[in-house]
């Protein structure tokens, strides 16, 4: 089981006071924090092996390129993954923008469909919208119903129409529901129709196994599960790595160029050009490092833990409304609003009490548009949360209430 | 620090200039799309003096408060005098001090205004 009070501790930040009170943090989904052990590796990397990676024929190159690679075996290993199925990124934005610009971009045509879903994040919205504007392909959208999609429905769209591409979203950053992607997957295939997923809510929260899932691309980011900013994954499916143009390519890449020709390298070097980010790159292992030592079972549990308390002690408060009420098959977010009083005005209170929650459409317009909401409030738990800090929100939320008292 | 000082919580609790008003000659708008917030200004004006002004607004406390008190400001106002309030002013009028989050939240209001050539 996870002692959230002791692991706290591990992470030096909630050492400080935000507006003189002890810093109770909710807002993971945004990026979470960071252990001990991961700005050690940060430094250690700067202190021990910084230089570039790769072509230096010089032991400190040799070793950074070591620690860079050996991440990537790390990543590989935790979504059961092939290592030369996983590309760096910058983030999940970027990963997501790889796949569209460098594989999608070839394979959709004109009288194409793309079907996306109204829970989506913008980083799985905007970026089809863009290649739709370049080739004309038009975009369905999945209904969401009582915070959940219909694989009924999905089967009957692919049956009816040729969709070439589902895009959708492993876990949703506002209402925390989890989409079930094997069976997603499991009808896609019988259509033949390519799925993409946006996991940036999932491999935090949960177990994931790419392989039992039958994606064929999975992208995430490092720092919304205890990495450093800066770092994104992008999974591609072996068969398809063939297929992908190197969307950001140059020093690195190629084998050869001349002014004739240009020859890229044959391995996944080809994916990464330019000089990555590559102390974050390796400190990242250290934090798949310590969710491997507390275990993802462990940690899933613990969210549905504080999920189930929350939910409580928030449906208890009057004039609120949740947008989601689930407890099965969902990660550690709630969005919710008191009534009369904008999320921008109860983000603001509770942060004059230490309390970070984030207010706004979190990047997730049509989703809101949907629940005839312009804004809500979000609450994102992770390893590091405990009860006390669902008791000190509540407490918040009635002094939000009091002072907007009419 | 607490932004929501007495003034802003009776601005927002009891606005006086919320409203529609018939008799307008000039509207104008603004939008926040990063928050949603919404707000519409009418106003009559005679002999290019604002007669009266009444706002309309989906928005936070901020928002309504301020524009509550910036049409307070501008009532009986020649145009050129109105167009001179800057955000500096607006703010000093509000009296609280703003997080840099919540800087949009208060000018929503003036930017409306701002629309008016």
């Amino acid at each position: 089981m996870i002692n959230a009070e002791k692991i706290k501790k591990d992470f030096p930040i909630f050492k400080r006071k935000i507006n003189n009170k002890e810093l109770i943090y909710l807002d993971s989904a945004a990026t979470t924090q960071r252990p001990e052990i991961v700005i050690n590796k940060l430094k250690e990397f700067y202190e021990k092996h910084n230089s570039n990676i790769h072509r230096g024929m010089y032991s400190l190159s040799e070793e950074a390129t070591s620690l860079y690679e050996k991440t990537r075996e790390r990543v590989a290993e935790f979504i059961n993954a092939g290592k030369e199925e996983i590309i760096f990124t910058k983030n999940c934005t970027e990963s997501i923008n790889y796949a569209v610009f460098g594989y999608f971009s070839k394979i959709l045509k004109k009288d194409d469909i793309l079907l996306l879903t109204e829970m989506e994040h913008n980083s799985n919205v905007v970026p089809w919208k863009l290649l739709s504007k370049r080739i004309g392909f038009k975009i369905g959208y999945l209904t969401i119903d009582d915070s959940k999609i219909d694989l009924r429905e999905l089967d009957e769209i692919l049956k009816k129409r040729r969709v070439k591409v589902l895009a959708i979203t492993h876990a949703s950053n506002v209402l925390g529901a989890i989409n079930p992607i094997r069976e997603i997957s499991r009808i896609c295939r019988k259509y033949n129709t390519k799925l993409f997923v946006d996991g940036a809510q999932a491999v935090p929260h949960f177990k994931i196994d790419v392989n039992d899932l039958g994606c064929d691309f999975y992208a995430f980011s490092g720092h919304k599960m205890l990495g450093p900013l800066g770092v994104g994954v992008l999974y591609v499916k072996k068969e398809l790595l063939k297929s992908l143009t190197p969307f950001i390519s140059g020093g690195g890449t190629v084998l050869e160029v001349t002014k004739e020709n240009l020859k890229f390298k044959e391995d996944h070097e080809r994916f990464e050009g330019g000089t990555p980010s590559v102390a974050d790159v390796v400190a990242f292992s250290s934090a798949i490092d310590y969710l491997n030592k507390l275990g993802m079972n462990n940690i899933k549990k613990h969210e549905e833990e504080l999920t189930r308390y929350a939910l409580d002690k928030l449906n208890k408060i009057n004039d609120i409304e949740i947008y989601n009420n689930h407890l099965k098959d969902r990660v550690g977010v709630i969005a919710f609003n008191l009534k009369n009083i904008h999320a921008h005005d109860v983000a603001s209170i509770l942060d004059e009490e230490g309390i970070c929650v984030r207010a706004s459409h979190h990047c997730s317009m049509i989703l809101h548009k949907k629940l005839g909401i312009n804004a809500s409030v979000r609450a994102s738990f992770y390893v590091y949360n405990t009860k006390k800090d669902i008791d000190k929100l509540i407490k918040g939320l009635l002094k939000v209430q009091k002072v907007f008292g009419k | 620090m607490n932004i929501y000082r007495q003034n802003i919580l009776e601005h927002y609790k009891n606005p006086d200039n919320l409203g529609n008003l018939t008799n307008f000659n000039l509207k104008c708008q603004a939008h926040n799309p990063s928050c949603g917030d919404e707000l519409e200004i009418k106003l009559k004006i005679e002999n290019k003096k604002i007669k009266d002004a009444k706002f309309t607004a989906k928005g936070c406390a901020i928002s309504i408060a301020s524009a509550d008190i910036l049409l307070d400001n501008i009532k009986n106002k020649n145009l050129d005098e109105v167009k001179k309030i800057d955000e500096k002013k607006l703010l000093s009028l509000l009296g609280t001090k703003l997080t840099p989050s919540r800087l949009n939240c208060a000018l929503l209001s003036l930017q409306a205004l701002k629309q008016i050539k």
